[in-house]
């Protein structure tokens, strides 16, 4: 058992500016996930065009993506040296100019967290989501389909039918996000603001990359107290969208 | 006190959620292959907008926009140092600093990518060369302490107490004890490099380990492993109780020899290069950290009854040495004219 007394001197407005960062950036970034992965899916499922079973390969793949690697792309990216970060401009072959953007700061802030990790749950979400869809019975889509049902129609009733695996797919997705150090420590800085009296907020920290900083300054019992919030968070996450997954297949 | 806290949470929760509503703006707009021209304002997207501005007491107007990038040694953010000095200022300018403490070598290369708007450092080779270059300007000196070699209680190569470094190394080399370096171009990493040159040794085989992370970690391992490293005092002094490594040679500030001195400088980025940086806010920074108050504030951090870090910047003396390069010599007549030439050609309009 962890002593109560533990978060004590770390603060628990600290702890939980922590835990609410780390939230608001896994929780975007599985929302936004979601639905670029659902309509991915939908166009990997519902229609067959040459070199699909490239692309369903490459999404797979993407479920493996090393996250510092990941993390490294995103920050070229959102660099002063890079187009987000720095800007670029397209000039026509005339001199005029076509496009200009002047760059956005968007290096060691939740932004770029948010990014990153939307890159790495997308291509889980998608494939968990892809293979729901492809598990629905075949008479499902033909029923909707015998019922009048445009494409769109039919879509939406087989992805309603794969709601169980669409759920599991948000989790996986969730749990990629929320358990992964190596891209928020490189784009998001892990970056904690002093308040003053000892007193500090998270600002691109989360529990992860606070695992990292207690770990690096010996605190290990404090480390592996973080470690179970994090748990205890994906736990409850995880209970709550078995919830609602039960209740879909109970209707 | 905590009434002030909870806005300062409020104003960055606030925050957050705006950064991330950009955020999920930003990407929508990616994927629908929008070319959405964002916001452009000068500086910085997500932040504040003026309505929870710092959020502190002050209330200033804001300077430039109110964030702050401060890229520092994991010395001065691990000891914990910063977080006992930044609020003071935080509180008066109104300006959030975002400290991303990755080593002396990362710093100077995230600042000259234009990723960050200070620096607080400690190597000063590298420091004069980021001035060099163009890329940081007005350096000022603010503290230092000093470099300790630590190592497991038994010392096993037999270096305790030895006044000369570099012949701690070269004993260390020569027993082949293990010897942990950071390897991480940290200004320490930098410092430990010049010591083994000094001691014309070229350290290499099974006993020298490079740990690749900050000081915390390297002394961790080293506590593991029973092996040596260097590391600066006040890393070591924050963390005594953690690890059971005992100091064998001492620095300057102890006698020590002199290799062994470790001197922080803070360094905006010039905005001639980086139009993007907050300069303004950098250099209030520097002001703060230089200024009576942010020099008391450095005397008196404490970490387990020490002081750890020695402020430097008050002088009644002139230290002209500490704005250039070591070896800059820009006194000469002939190089003024010709700067002022320069100038002359490059800021007047040719129809003056």
């Amino acid at each position: 058992m962890i002593q109560a007394g533990i978060f004590e001197e770390f603060g628990t407005q600290y702890l939980i500016s922590i835990v609410l960062v780390t939230l608001q950036v896994s929780l975007t970034a599985v929302g936004i996930s979601t639905l670029l992965s659902v309509f991915l899916a939908g166009v990997l499922g519902f229609n067959e065009f040459p070199g699909k079973r490239w692309a369903v390969a490459v999404v797979n793949t993407g479920m493996g993506f090393p996250s510092v690697v990941v993390g490294l792309a995103v920050l070229l990216v959102l660099s002063q040296q890079g187009p987000v970060g720095g800007g670029f401009s397209v000039v026509l072959p005339g001199g005029g100019v076509l496009f200009d953007f002047d760059g956005v700061e968007l290096l060691f802030t939740p932004t770029a967290m948010v990014v990153s990790q939307v890159i790495l749950a997308t291509p889980v979400i998608t494939s968990v989501t892809l293979s729901a869809i492809e598990g629905v019975d075949d008479a499902i889509r033909d029923a909707a389909f015998a019922a009048g049902g445009t494409s769109v129609d039919v879509s939406l009733a087989v992805v309603r039918e794969a709601r169980y695996g669409v759920v599991t797919a948000v989790l996986a997705g969730f749990g990629r996000a929320v358990s992964e150090v190596g891209s928020v420590l490189i784009v998001g800085g892990n970056i904690a603001i002093a308040t003053g009296g000892g007193m500090r907020v998270s600002y691109t920290r989360t529990l992860t990359t606070a695992i990292t900083t207690e770990s690096r300054q010996g605190n290990y019992e404090l480390g592996i107290a973080l470690g179970v919030v994090l748990l205890v968070l994906a736990l409850t996450i995880n209970v709550l969208g078995s919830v609602v997954r039960d209740r879909g297949t109970a209707r | 006190m905590t009434e002030e806290r909870g806005r300062d949470w409020g104003a960055t929760r606030r925050r957050l959620l705006q950064a991330a509503g950009a955020g999920s703006a930003l990407v929508l707009a990616g994927c629908l292959g929008g070319d959405g021209p964002a916001e452009n304002d000068s500086n910085g997207s997500g932040d504040g907008n003026g309505t929870g501005d710092g959020g502190g007491s002050g209330g200033d107007a804001a300077i430039g926009d109110d964030e702050l990038v401060l890229a520092t040694t994991t010395s001065t953010d691990d000891t914990g140092l910063l977080n006992a000095i930044n609020p003071a200022f935080q509180d008066a300018f109104g300006i959030t600093i975002n400290v991303v403490a990755k080593g002396t070598g990362a710093s100077i290369e995230t600042a000259r990518a234009g990723d960050a708007d200070c620096i607080l450092v400690h190597a000063r080779g590298a420091e004069d060369e980021f001035v060099s270059d163009g890329v940081g300007l007005n350096r000022r000196d603010v503290m230092f302490n000093d470099f300790v070699v630590v190592g497991p209680e038994d010392d096993p190569a037999g270096i305790n107490g030895a006044t000369s470094a570099t012949e701690a190394f070269a004993t260390i080399a020569e027993q082949e004890a293990t010897f942990f370096s950071r390897g991480d171009d940290s200004g320490t990493n930098k410092k430990e490099l010049i010591v083994w040159e000094e001691a014309g040794v070229e350290p290499s085989g099974s006993w020298y380990r490079e740990t690749g992370q900050g000081m915390g970690d390297t002394l961790n391992t080293a506590n593991q492993s029973g092996g040596y490293t260097l590391s600066d005092r006040g890393t070591y002094l924050s963390m005594q109780d953690n690890v059971d490594l005992v100091v064998h040679v001492q620095g300057p500030l102890k006698d020590g020899p002199a290799i062994l001195r470790n001197p922080y400088g803070v360094i905006p980025v010039n905005p001639a290069v980086h139009d993007n940086v907050n300069y303004q806010a950098a250099m209030a920074y520097v002001g703060y950290l230089t200024s009576p108050e942010g020099q008391s504030a450095i005397e008196n951090y404490t970490a387990n009854g020490s002081q750890l870090f020695f402020p430097n910047a008050l002088s009644e003396e002139p230290q002209f040495g500490q704005y250039v390069p070591e070896d800059y010599d820009g006194s000469s007549e002939a190089r003024e004219v010709a700067r002022f030439r320069h100038w002359v050609d490059t800021v007047v309009p040719e129809d003056f």
